[in-house]
Order: C-alpha cells, then sequence, then structure tokens
C-alpha cells in the first residue's frame, strides 16, 4: 500500500468528510495490524471532556462503532489520550444511554414513553403559553420585548453550531434568563 | 488562552496555579514536560494540596484557598522593589507611564468612590489625566507620585513577604523563591506562562485574581510572545465555543454586550455607549467597529425585516430589567418567578453552588425541558432522595440526545481553535441532535404563532431560520456554520474576515470573530494540515483554523519591539520586516509598522494596563478574605471584597467559623468529569472512583478520631453530606496568622442519579459570587466534620 492512513486522512480532511475505508490500520509505530480493525471505516473527532481539544480516531463496522483510540496526526495530542478519552468507546455502547423520549407528567411517580411529535407539540405549546402569559414589551417608558418566565441553561457539551442556534432561539423567544456553565 | 496549548513547549516558566493541569487537563502536560525536558524549563505549582501537577513541579508552594492575591501581590511588589521588570516593555506597552486622576485615592482597603449603602463604586475617579486633545498625559520618567507606575509600587509596598506569610501560610523563604524564579522572565528573552482554572476564578475576588495574572505578565514583559501570555484552562471541550456564541445573560455572540433597559433603550443610546473612544492616534481600538459587529449579527437574525430605518430590529432583542447571572437566575426559580426551563446538557444539582436549594427551587418550575444522553441528577430531581414525586407538580420532558460522535460540527478547545467532529455511527433509538431539536421546536412554535397569534410574534414569525437543505429533514450543521462565518447579504458569498463587515445592513454575520472559519474556499475547521509556520513554534496554523483570523497567538504586536525586532529571536512570533509583518496572523490588521501603532488593541488606551476602569471591585487587585473564612484580612478593615454582594434573599445562609471551623474548598479527580454523567455512566472510570470522598490531613484526623476509608459526615448551616475520609498528607495545616488552619478537600462529580452515586459536595458551597463575574466561591468556605457513627 503506497499511502498510510496518516497520509489518507491528510489528504481528505476537507474534501472526505475525514472518513474513508481502511483495509489496514496503520497505528503508529505498530506494525501488526489488531485483528479488530480490519474492515472498518474511519472518521475522526474530537474529545469530548476537557478543553485540551485531543483528536481521536474512531472506527466503526457496519454503522456501529468498534474502537476509539488517540489519533497519532494530532498536533496537540499525538495520539496519547487521559482516562477519560481512553473511556469514550463506553458512551458509543452503553445501556444507560437513553434511547427514547420520556415523559413525567404533574406529580408523576415515573416515567412515560411519548414519541416526537407528542413531545414537540407539546413543548411547543407550553413554551407558547408561557411566553404569552408573562411577556412584557415596555418597562418605564423602555421597549423590552423580555419573556420573564423562561430560563435556559447549558450549553458547553453543545457543539459551536448547536451553541449558536440555542443563543439565537433564546433571544428570539425574549429570554434573558440565559446562563451555562462559564458561570460555575 | 492567549496562547494555546502546544505553545505551553516554548516557555522558560510555567507557573501553574488555582489549577491541576495534570489531573483534569492531562495531555497539556505533555508540553509543560516538552518545556521542561527541552529547555530546561522550571514549572512552579501553587495550591492548597500538594497534587498530582505539585508533584511535577521544581518548586512547590502551598497556600491557604482564598490567599491568591495576597501571594500574587506580594510577586507585585517584589518585582518592583527589586526592579525585575522588563522596562522597555513596561515602559512602550502598558499605561504605567499614564498620570491618574489626582482624586483618586485608596485608604484601608477601599478605593475612591464608594458608596457604602449599595456596595458598589463610583469611578469617576479611576481616570487619567488627559491633554488638550483629550489624549491621557504621560511621565515617561514614572517619576510623577501620579503616575501609575508609582501608584502600583505604592499599592503594592503592603505586600511585603511578611505579611504574604501572614496571611497566605506560605513559608516565607518558600514564597521568595517563587517570587525570585517568577520574576527571573523580565529579562527581554525570557518567558513564563500561567496556566490557571476554577481555583483562580471561583472566589469573590475571581476576577481580580485572573488580572494580577495580567499586572505580573506585562510587568515581565510576557504577553503576546511565545511561551507567554495568560492561559485558561477550560474544563469543557467547548465551555470556550458555548461563550463565544452569547449562552451567558450578559453577553450576545462574539462578546458584544447585551443590552440591557436602563443604559440601552435605542440603537443610538447602546452604540454610544457600548463604543469605545479615543483621541490617541497610535490606538486601534479595535471595539470602535463594535456597530458592524451587533449590525451584522441582527442582519444574520432578522434578515430582510432588519432595516435601517427600524433600527435593524435592534429593539427585537430582550433587555433585561437586572443583571440575571447564574446565582440569581436560581433565586428567581426559587422565588417562583420563572415557569419554564431548558436544560441543554446541564446539571445544575450537582453542578452549581447551594445544591439543597437549586433542588427545591425547581420545584416551583411549570415545565422542565431536559436535553442530554442520559438521566442526570437534575432530570430526575422529582425523585432525588427525600422528594414525595406526588407533591412535585413539574411536568418534565427529558430528550435523548446524540453524542459527540454521532452529529457533524465543531468545538473550540481553550486555545480557541475550532475543531470540526464527524459523525461516526447514529444515536441510539430516536435520539437526536441539539441542533435537529432546536429546529423541530422552533419550527413547531412559528407554526403555533402563525396559526394563533400571540405575544410580539414578529421575531418568531420573520426569524432567519433556515437550516435545512433542500431534500432533507434534519437541519444541518453545515447551513448553521455558514450563517456563523457571516456573508455578503446580496450576493450570499461568504466572508473571508470580518474586516469587510459593515454597519449599514450590507453584510450578514451570525458571530464576528468566527469570520474566516468557514468561507468560500471550504470548512477551514475541518483542516488537517500539519505544517508548521515560518517561526516553527508549534502554531500549526493550517490545522483545524482558530479564532480571530487564524491568528494563534492574540497580542502578538507585543512580542516584538518598537523595531519591530522579536524581544526572542529564537522563538519568535511575528516581526516586522519594514514593509511587512512575517510569522503569525499579526493583531490589528497588516497596514500599520510596530512604531505606528500600540500593541494591545482591545483596549482603548492600546497598551496594557496596570492601572483599570474595567472592573467594578478596584484599579488594582486588592486582597480580600473570602466570605467565609476562619481568618482576618491584615491587609485592610475590609474583610471580604467590599463591592461582591449577596441577594437579601439568602443573607441567612452563611456560617462563620465559630460554628464551621474548617475551610472546604471543591476539586476534580482525572478519573471523572465535572457533575459526573459523563462518567458515573461508564463502567471503567465508575470502578476506578466509585464514590464521594474527601480528602483531610493526618492532623484533623487525628484530632477528630478519624482513620482513612472511615466514612465521614461533613456539614455546615447549607446541607451535610456522607464522604469516605481519606486521610493524606497531600494536605496539610498551614500557620496563618499563629494558628494552625486546617483544609477539607472535596470533589464535586457526585449526585444521587447516574450509574454510581453519591452526596453532592454542592450541598455545601456558597450562593455568593465575584463581584465581576458573579461564580459562584466554591474555593473557600467553611465547614465541619465529624466521623460517623
Amino acid at each position: 500500500m503506497s499511502i498510510t492512513r496518516r497520509d489518507f486522512l491528510r489528504l481528505s480532511g476537507v474534501t472526505a468528510a475525514g472518513a474513508f475505508f481502511g483495509g489496514v490500520s496503520f497505528l503508529s509505530g505498530c506494525k501488526s495490524a489488531p485483528d479488530k480493525l480490519q474492515g472498518t471505516r474511519e472518521s475522526t473527532t474530537i474529545c469530548p471532556y476537557c478543553g485540551v481539544g485531543c483528536g481521536l480516531i474512531v472506527s466503526t463496522r457496519n454503522g456501529k462503532i468498534v474502537n476509539i483510540e488517540g489519533d497519532p496526526d494530532h498536533p496537540i495530542n499525538q495520539g496519547s489520550l487521559c482516562s477519560k478519552g481512553s473511556a469514550l468507546f463506553q458512551i458509543s455502547d452503553n445501556p444507560r444511554r437513553l434511547s427514547k423520549v420520556q415523559y413525567r407528567k404533574p406529580y408523576g411517580t415515573e416515567w412515560e414513553e411519548i414519541s416526537w411529535e407528542q413531545a414537540v407539540k407539546m413543548i411547543a405549546r407550553r413554551v407558547k403559553d408561557t411566553r404569552d402569559a408573562t411577556f412584557i414589551e415596555n418597562e418605564n417608558g423602555v421597549t423590552v420585548n423580555r419573556c420573564a418566565g423562561i430560563a435556559s441553561l447549558g450549553g458547553a457539551a453543545l457543539d459551536n453550531e448547536e451553541c449558536y442556534a440555542l443563543s439565537k432561539f433564546a433571544r428570539m423567544l425574549g429570554i434573558t434568563y440565559l446562563e451555562h456553565q462559564a458561570r460555575i | 488562552m492567549t496562547n494555546h496549548w502546544i505553545d505551553v513547549k516554548n516557555a522558560d516558566v510555567v507557573l501553574v496555579m488555582g489549577s491541576n493541569a495534570a489531573e483534569n487537563h492531562p495531555i497539556s502536560f505533555r508540553w509543560v514536560q516538552k518545556a521542561k525536558d527541552e529547555r530546561g524549563a522550571k514549572l512552579i505549582v501553587v495550591d492548597p494540596r500538594f497534587t498530582k501537577s505539585a508533584a511535577l513541579a521544581d518548586l512547590y508552594a502551598p497556600l491557604r484557598p482564598g490567599s491568591d492575591l495576597a501571594f500574587l501581590g506580594g510577586i507585585v511588589n517584589y518585582a518592583l522593589e527589586n526592579d525585575r521588570i522588563q522596562k522597555e516593555y513596561v515602559l512602550e506597552y502598558t499605561n504605567a507611564s499614564y498620570l491618574v486622576n489626582p482624586d483618586f485615592r485608596f485608604n484601608d482597603g477601599l478605593f475612591s468612590g464608594y458608596n457604602a449603602a449599595t456596595k458598589s463604586y463610583d469611578t469617576k475617579s479611576w481616570t487619567y489625566q488627559l491633554d488638550d486633545k483629550g489624549i491621557p498625559k504621560q511621565d515617561r520618567t514614572l517619576k510623577d507620585p501620579n503616575c501609575v507606575f508609582q501608584l502600583l509600587k505604592k499599592h503594592y509596598s503592603r505586600y511585603t513577604p511578611e505579611k504574604v506569610e501572614l496571611s497566605t501560610g506560605c513559608p516565607r523563604e518558600t514564597f521568595l523563591k517563587v517570587a525570585e524564579l517568577f520574576t527571573s522572565t523580565h529579562k527581554p528573552d525570557k518567558v513564563a506562562t500561567i496556566m490557571y482554572a476554577m481555583g483562580t476564578t471561583q472566589h469573590t475576588v475571581g476576577t481580580q485574581n485572573v488580572r494580577i495574572y495580567a499586572v505580573l505578565q506585562l510587568l515581565m514583559g510576557n504577553m503576546g510572545l511565545a511561551g507567554g501570555g495568560i492561559n485558561a484552562l477550560r474544563g469543557e471541550s467547548n465551555v470556550q465555543g458555548s461563550t463565544d456564541a452569547g449562552l451567558l445573560w450578559h453577553i450576545l455572540p462574539g462578546y458584544i454586550p447585551s443590552p440591557v433597559a436602563k443604559a440601552h433603550p435605542n440603537l443610538e443610546a447602546y452604540l454610544k455607549a457600548t463604543t469605545p473612544k479615543t483621541n490617541d492616534p497610535r490606538s486601534i481600538n479595535w471595539w470602535s467597529n463594535r456597530p458592524k459587529y451587533l449590525i451584522s449579527m441582527l442582519k444574520a437574525w432578522f434578515g430582510d425585516a432588519a432595516t435601517k430605518e427600524n433600527d435593524f430590529c435592534y429593539d427585537w432583542l430582550p433587555k433585561a430589567h437586572k443583571p440575571v447571572p447564574y446565582i440569581t437566575l436560581f433565586e428567581d426559580m426559587y422565588a417562583g418567578q420563572l415557569k419554564g426551563a431548558f436544560y441543554m446538557g446541564t446539571n445544575p444539582i450537582v453542578g452549581g453552588p447551594n445544591a439543597n436549594r437549586t433542588a427545591r427551587g425547581m420545584e416551583n418550575l411549570d415545565w422542565l425541558v431536559a436535553v442530554d444522553l442520559w438521566e442526570t441528577d437534575s432530570s430526575i430531581f422529582w425523585k432525588r432522595p427525600g422528594a414525595n414525586p406526588a407533591r412535585i407538580k413539574t411536568e418534565v420532558f427529558l430528550l435523548p440526545a446524540a453524542a459527540s460522535f454521532e452529529k457533524e460540527g465543531s468545538v473550540s478547545n481553550s486555545g480557541r481553535w475550532a475543531q470540526w467532529r464527524y459523525k461516526a455511527q447514529n444515536p441510539p433509538g430516536v435520539a437526536k441532535s441539539d441542533l435537529d431539536m432546536l429546529d423541530m421546536i422552533y419550527r413547531e412554535l412559528k407554526a403555533l404563532y402563525q396559526k394563533e397569534g400571540g405575544r410580539f410574534a414578529d421575531p418568531i414569525l420573520k426569524l432567519v431560520w433556515n437550516y435545512t437543505e433542500p431534500g432533507e429533514h434534519e437541519a444541518s450543521p453545515h447551513l448553521v456554520a455558514k450563517e456563523i462565518n457571516g456573508y455578503d447579504y446580496k450576493t450570499k458569498k461568504l466572508m473571508k474576515s470580518f474586516m469587510d463587515l459593515k454597519d449599514d445592513g450590507s453584510t450578514a454575520c451570525g458571530d464576528w470573530i468566527y469570520a474566516g472559519s468557514y468561507t468560500e474556499k471550504g470548512n477551514m475547521m475541518a483542516r488537517r494540515g500539519a505544517k508548521d509556520a515560518s517561526n516553527k513554534i508549534g502554531m500549526f496554523p493550517e490545522w483545524s483554523w482558530c479564532w480571530p483570523l487564524n491568528r494563534r497567538i492574540i497580542y502578538n504586536r507585543a512580542a516584538v519591539n518598537r523595531k519591530g525586532e522579536p524581544w526572542d529571536k529564537n522563538r519568535w512570533v511575528v516581526k516586522w520586516t519594514g514593509s511587512a509583518w512575517k510569522g503569525d496572523i499579526v493583531d490589528g490588521g497588516p497596514a500599520a509598522g510596530p512604531d505606528a501603532k500600540n500593541p494591545f488593541i482591545m483596549n482603548a488606551e492600546g497598551v496594557g494596563k496596570l492601572f483599570s476602569r474595567d472592573l467594578v471591585d478596584g484599579p488594582f487587585p486588592e486582597h480580600y478574605e473570602p466570605m467565609e473564612t476562619p481568618v482576618a484580612n491584615i491587609f485592610s478593615s475590609q474583610r471580604m471584597n467590599p463591592a461582591a454582594k449577596a441577594l437579601d434573599s439568602l443573607k441567612g445562609d452563611f456560617g462563620d467559623a465559630g460554628r464551621f471551623p474548617y475551610i472546604g474548598t471543591s476539586y476534580r479527580v482525572v478519573e471523572h468529569w465535572q457533575a459526573g454523567a459523563m462518567t458515573r455512566n461508564l463502567p471503567w472510570l465508575a470502578e476506578l472512583v466509585p464514590d464521594m470522598f474527601c480528602e483531610i490531613s493526618p492532623t484533623l484526623a487525628k484530632a477528630k478520631g478519624i482513620k482513612n476509608g472511615d466514612r465521614v459526615r461533613i456539614f455546615n448551616s447549607r446541607g451535610s453530606i456522607g464522604a469516605y475520609a481519606l486521610v493524606t498528607e497531600r494536605v496539610q495545616p498551614l500557620k496563618v496568622q499563629g494558628k494552625m488552619v486546617e483544609m477539607i478537600g472535596m470533589i464535586w462529580h457526585f449526585g444521587h442519579g447516574c450509574g454510581v452515586s453519591g452526596d453532592s459536595c454542592n450541598q455545601l458551597t456558597p450562593s455568593i459570587g465575584d463581584a465581576n463575574t458573579n461564580i459562584p466561591e466554591f474555593k473557600a468556605f467553611l465547614v465541619d466534620i465529624r466521623k460517623e457513627a
């Protein structure tokens, strides 16, 4: 093979969404390819834990993640990972992950399963009713256009595009009670 | 970070203070170690505990939690008394020579203008003397008693090594070794970096703790240089990006202030109040561009509806009636003023202060929408230990979210690198990305307003929100990223840089600091170029993309002298060839040479501020005790920060050393992360640290009859928690003002949901925040401890 995995990822970075089919795995300085990576599709990711921003390679087979390890080409971590980054695989395959939309009714003692359609309809209804009931257009002669009854928290675990959309969404509603992990 | 992770390798001295990077940002220590191995750099760790970082240090100094400013003020004094400053840099690139208003005073812990009734300052005396052109007067000899340099010297002359020892508990000899080593970087070709985290910020004086780093780094001439700067180590993968996006009550995307009712009634008043002016021809004053950034954002949000005639829909932005930071938000929830809430991947019952009160406050919500990968302690607050679900009215929607590798998008690390991630597998079951959820809820809400009308429907009906590609059902992060980057409104061509943004509505840009991240050339954040830049200092400018404009080290104009020559030729960041800049993307635009413009482009003065009017609690950082403290403030009769305020409703919530004699402090371990849902649910990590523990010294253990591994109870007026005791010499009592002060260290990862559970340390932490940011004082509070029967 005339092209190493490192080269391939480098070349494919912008155009091929960083993913490719690897027949043989070329781990940094490791000649014997582990069997578990035979025939996997690989893509890159960035660790979701601390703010160092280490790179990882995610290997999937038949659409399912089978391995995650440090990206040797990443200039910050150069393949190494801490205990949390090394355990990232256990998020991809974990029985505690939520797979359904859950609802707890007022005074309810347990979760009930509902559909996305139901959930989105119910949430939009509550947002509208609360916004309409607590909206303040004008205060002491100043236009304030504020929704006084709704808060939004969180965002540090979201992607940039999601954070921006949330920031815009919240302001559109008139929310000023807008905070996240950066304050704590 | 002003610099970035790899750049730590360029330092001669690394000061790790208010952080435990070896534990909490482990990979950063590759670069600390590289600096040690290859440059012979020295590592200083200042921390109340002998941490994993301390174990690798050349010099470790202990200090009492909450005494950082006494320690650092002592280093400022040492530098000034011993003439260990970078004089040319200080004279050229700081306001040391500027003359201050003769009405400015400092007396017994209070700066001039203090109002005891409002606990706030009138800052009109914290100003410069101006010449007839409106430019600050200077005394370039630095001898005028009213110049910043002399005022600084006078202020910190009180921070003697004796006082440092008396306040911090750090032995004088150890403190002097730290001062000597750190200030060894005052030479132009020696550089120190500072790596800090929440140990610095989570205090009632947190912002001043950071500001004194700036004072020190300016005096040493370490800002803008490779291996220098002030580097905030962010604890979450995208807390940099979420802050950049303005997910805080007080800022819009790109650090544009949120409008507030009183000061900003209309666009004209807003722009007048928030756009700084300068008469100094040497000042670039970058924030004079603010109108372009705000108006381009309004155009990105409200599109055709935003016109010059209607102030580009400025009135559609909500205006807060008062500051509503985290603590205030939860007090208003406790008081029943909030009816509904969104929790987007956040777990406040574990992560916020005064957790028992937070949980009770949540019972007042009518509805809660929680979005997460798992059940969190907060989304099941209605069935937490001691709660009766049958009495809690709150409707809860728990929406299953995709994990980081189950969707596409970018995250920004501490070094401001925005890095693209790819989707590797589908999320479990019906789980979706947060972006998809917001998209679905927005579209449903818009339909409701279209059908029924409602209060002020315009922003909802006219919002620009087209994030679905034709023929697709799911929102595309690429379309959002392009809007963040910005585009020409007419041609829709993507912006190359924020230099082209306009304030006339002809450009749209969601977040100006990200302009250039996704251009007509493609997604710059996805780049994987491995080539280093011509200066070979590890900037890797073709790897991903960093804001602003892919500039890897900010304030880099300060990396050269007025002739444009690097302070150190062997690790130069930028240099001036006489007609052009080489190296990193130079700050403030490439046209102006080093002598024409000042380097600190975000300050109206253009120079670094040793004296600053920007903070509410004083122009010089001054030591005050935490809200809860077992000792006196030996520097003045002001016990705590006179501008830090507790909310009226919380006044009875604090304790004193008579009842709770030990200092409590909180921290993290490498096996867990933040509020724990992302690690307590993983078998490998849960097995490594399966339960809540605290660390105490052998002396406290002996005094309280506690043995290693015993169950203990830690308590104060806010709560009572159980934990395992880890008796360790890593924690030592410190002699402060003649008495031995003991500390109880607690991890804060635990709560009562998730795979493994335990009591939350934050049941004990106080709801009082820093005077400027309102970040809670998690790092120094009072508790008592006993062995559990």
